[in-house]
């Protein structure tokens, strides 16, 4: 039970930057509820330590096979280190958090 | 393999349209291809082959056939890929560059993959698209698209995502191959084949006695006539070759053009001209009867008559044949140098039936013999069934035939009493069968030809006595004695016998001619002094006449003269 307060120590001491890239589908429903958890989530957990850049992949096909595109929604946690993938439309907070690495500290 | 396109004479063609796979074999047990604008499901275990039978349906589609391909593997890096087929001349660089075929690798990781909630699968789909319309694609492959399951959790979205992405890839109008891992009880893992009904190939790889052999099986084909069994089908340099039985319908082209045995008394039994071309002959016989003495010199007739040959040899080296053969007067190693006689000399245990087959047709199609021969046939047995060498055989055969190709096998039978039933059942296969036994007697073994059967040609029914010497060889008729078939020391002796005979008849009717001649000049000197006794006896009788006249004239000058001196004295 020592390390995560530590560990949560450490992170709020250093703050890191999120750098978010977050890949639509137009206006679906799974891309609009993405993009409305996501933002919730992060202005909740890290209000202003986030940068998120949302793409529709209909305008930039190409980019579908090089950042190896499958399943959409998808989440791409650039930084901090490291990059993690999140597929789905963002509603299960507390695997969206664990998968950006935000400890909420209530655990 | 040769690309050409293969016959379709085999199936009704249907009114579904088809794409050629440019496989060699499977465009004609499918009557043309696989079907056009639909998905086709390959199915196999592991290392069955399924990703080479799919990157040569992209690669010939590309080269062949003016139909570029999307190739996305969920398996192997497309260098990888690249790699890997090179060694079979297919560059998938080159085609990538010349915008032939795409190549896409999907990565999935499932440790670095969160599912946060409902999603689907437009990135593939996008992916997919947009792959499909850069190069105009009509084929594409998924290989082997259930790696999905491994990689994402949520399997009720993933399967109504495959359903739809396979109904997608039929708006597109692509002809789609979907590889799948074998599953226990299923055809697929995940049960793919419950969305693909329209066409699902099996492939499977067996061993048995070491040795293994690949089959492919359609499993279903809908709205059109297929082959149902199971074909073997082979992985060699020139990637995937399925060997269907060629003629199914034993339509064959037939010819009455003979073709000379190479042994000119041989083809005097088969009226006089020897076996038909494009005929299949067997030559059966116990160890050393001169079986492959037969083969070569069929071989060697042929060449003589300006035909390509090939000598298939299992049992000897091809020096070896050449070297045996010059001791009867054989010469084989003009041939090879003038290029109209090909060795191909294998162990048979080197590999499985189907590759014999392959590499027979392989030399087949690149040397285009009239005349082959196969020294012996039996030696196979090490490498399958019976049943299985029967059934090698029998399309071996019948792709000889559909050349017009001469065939003589030779087959060892191992035992001297004949069973007609031996012969690794061949016999009711072949055309002419030539059967060489041993006769022995007197303390000696010799050779006994028989011609136990010639399809469609009067054949003499004797036995002839087969010698080999060093001019060759040569049959001989046997003796018929009283004491029944002579053959060998047996029937020289007896031929000795009747020379004999011969010489003491001439003496004797020499000895009798001399006789009455010496009768006949008997008689004469008897005739003569016969004749000479006559004249004697005859002289003696004019003496006596002429003496009698002279008397008689003499008396009457007498009388005359004493009348006229009566008269005077008077």
């Amino acid at each position: 039970m020592i390390e995560p307060v530590t560990l949560s120590d450490l992170e709020s001491n250093d703050e890191p930057a999120y750098e978010l890239r977050l890949f639509v589908t137009g206006a679906s429903i799974n891309s609009i509820r993405a993009i409305a958890n996501l933002k919730h989530i992060c202005d909740m957990y890290i209000p202003g330590r986030y940068s998120l850049e949302i793409i529709d992949v209909y305008q930039q096909k190409a980019l579908a096979e090089s950042e190896q595109i499958i399943a959409l929604p998808l989440l791409i946690k650039k930084l901090p280190m490291p990059q993690r993938r999140l597929i789905g439309d963002m509603s299960d907070t507390a695997k969206v958090l664990k998968g950006l690495g935000i400890s909420t500290g209530s655990e | 393999m040769s690309l050409k396109s293969s016959t379709k004479a085999d199936f009704p063609s249907g009114s579904l349209p088809k794409s050629p796979t440019g496989i060699t074999g499977l465009d004609e047990i499918t009557a043309g291809g696989l079907p056009s604008g639909r998905p086709t499901l390959i199915c196999g275990g592991a290392g069955c082959g399924k990703t080479l039978f799919s990157i040569e349906f992209i690669a010939h589609g590309a080269l062949l056939y003016g139909e570029p391909g999307v190739f996305m593997s969920f398996e192997e890096k497309a260098e990888e890929l690249a790699m890997n087929v090179i060694s079979l001349g297919y560059d998938l660089d080159q085609l990538q560059r010349d915008k032939l075929i795409k190549m896409d690798y999907v990565r999935i990781d499932r440790s670095e993959i969160e599912e946060t909630g409902e999603y689907d699968l437009d990135g593939l789909f996008i992916r997919l698209g947009y792959a499909i319309d850069s190069i105009g694609a009509k084929r594409v492959v998924l290989d082997t698209v259930e790696n999905l399951f491994s990689g994402l959790l949520d399997q009720s979205i993933l399967r109504a995502e495959l359903r739809r992405l396979f109904d997608w890839l039929k708006e597109k109008k692509v002809t789609a191959i979907i590889t799948g891992e074998k599953g226990e009880g299923m055809l697929t893992r995940n049960g793919l084949e419950e969305y693909i009904s329209d066409c699902v190939i099996l492939l499977d790889h067996r061993i048995a006695n070491q040795i293994s052999t690949r089959l492919l099986r359609i499993v279903k084909y809908r709205g059109t006539v297929h082959g149902t069994n199971e074909y073997p089908f082979l992985i060699d340099g020139t990637g995937i070759s399925v060997l269907p039985i060629t003629s199914l319908t034993l339509a064959h082209d037939v010819t009455t053009d003979r073709v000379s045995s190479g042994i000119p008394s041989m083809d005097k039994m088969l009226e006089g001209k020897g076996f038909f071309r494009g005929s299949s002959i067997l030559v059966s016989g116990t160890a050393g009867t001169g079986k492959t003495s037969i083969a070569a010199s069929f071989i060697h007739e042929a060449c003589n008559q300006k035909k390509r040959a090939i000598y298939f040899a299992f049992e000897e080296s091809p020096l070896q044949i050449i070297r045996n053969m010059r001791s009867i007067g054989i010469d084989l190693q003009q041939h090879v140098d003038n290029g109209l006689l090909e060795f191909q000399a294998s162990r048979p245990s080197l590999t499985g039936l189907e590759m014999h087959l392959l590499s027979i047709h392989k030399m087949v199609e690149m040397f285009d013999p009239q005349v082959v021969t196969f020294d012996p046939i039996t030696n196979l047995i090490t490498v399958g069934s019976v049943s299985e060498v029967k059934s090698m055989l029998m399309r071996l055969i019948d792709f000889l035939q559909s050349r017009q190709i001469t065939v003589m096998f030779t087959a060892l039978s191992l035992n001297t009493i004949i069973n007609e039933q031996t012969d690794e059942g061949v016999s009711s296969l072949v055309d002419a069968w030539v059967l060489v036994r041993e006769i022995e007697s007197n303390g000696e073994r010799n050779r006994g030809l028989y011609i136990m059967k010639s399809r469609g040609m009067k054949h003499s029914n004797q036995v002839r006595e087969f010698v080999i010497t060093d001019e060759g060889l040569s049959l001989v008729d046997v003796y018929l004695g009283p004491e029944g078939v002579l053959t060998g020391s047996a029937r020289e002796s007896q031929q000795l016998l009747e020379k004999t005979g011969v010489v003491l008849h001439q003496n004797a009717v020499n000895r009798k001619d001399r006789e009455i001649e010496r009768k006949r000049l008997v008689l004469e000197s008897k005739i003569a002094s016969l004749k000479e006794e006559f004249e004697s006896v005859q002289d003696e009788l004019n003496k006596a006449y002429v003496e009698e006249e002279l008397r008689k004239e003499v008396i009457e000058k007498n009388r005359e003269q004493m009348t006229r001196n009566r008269h005077n004295e008077q």
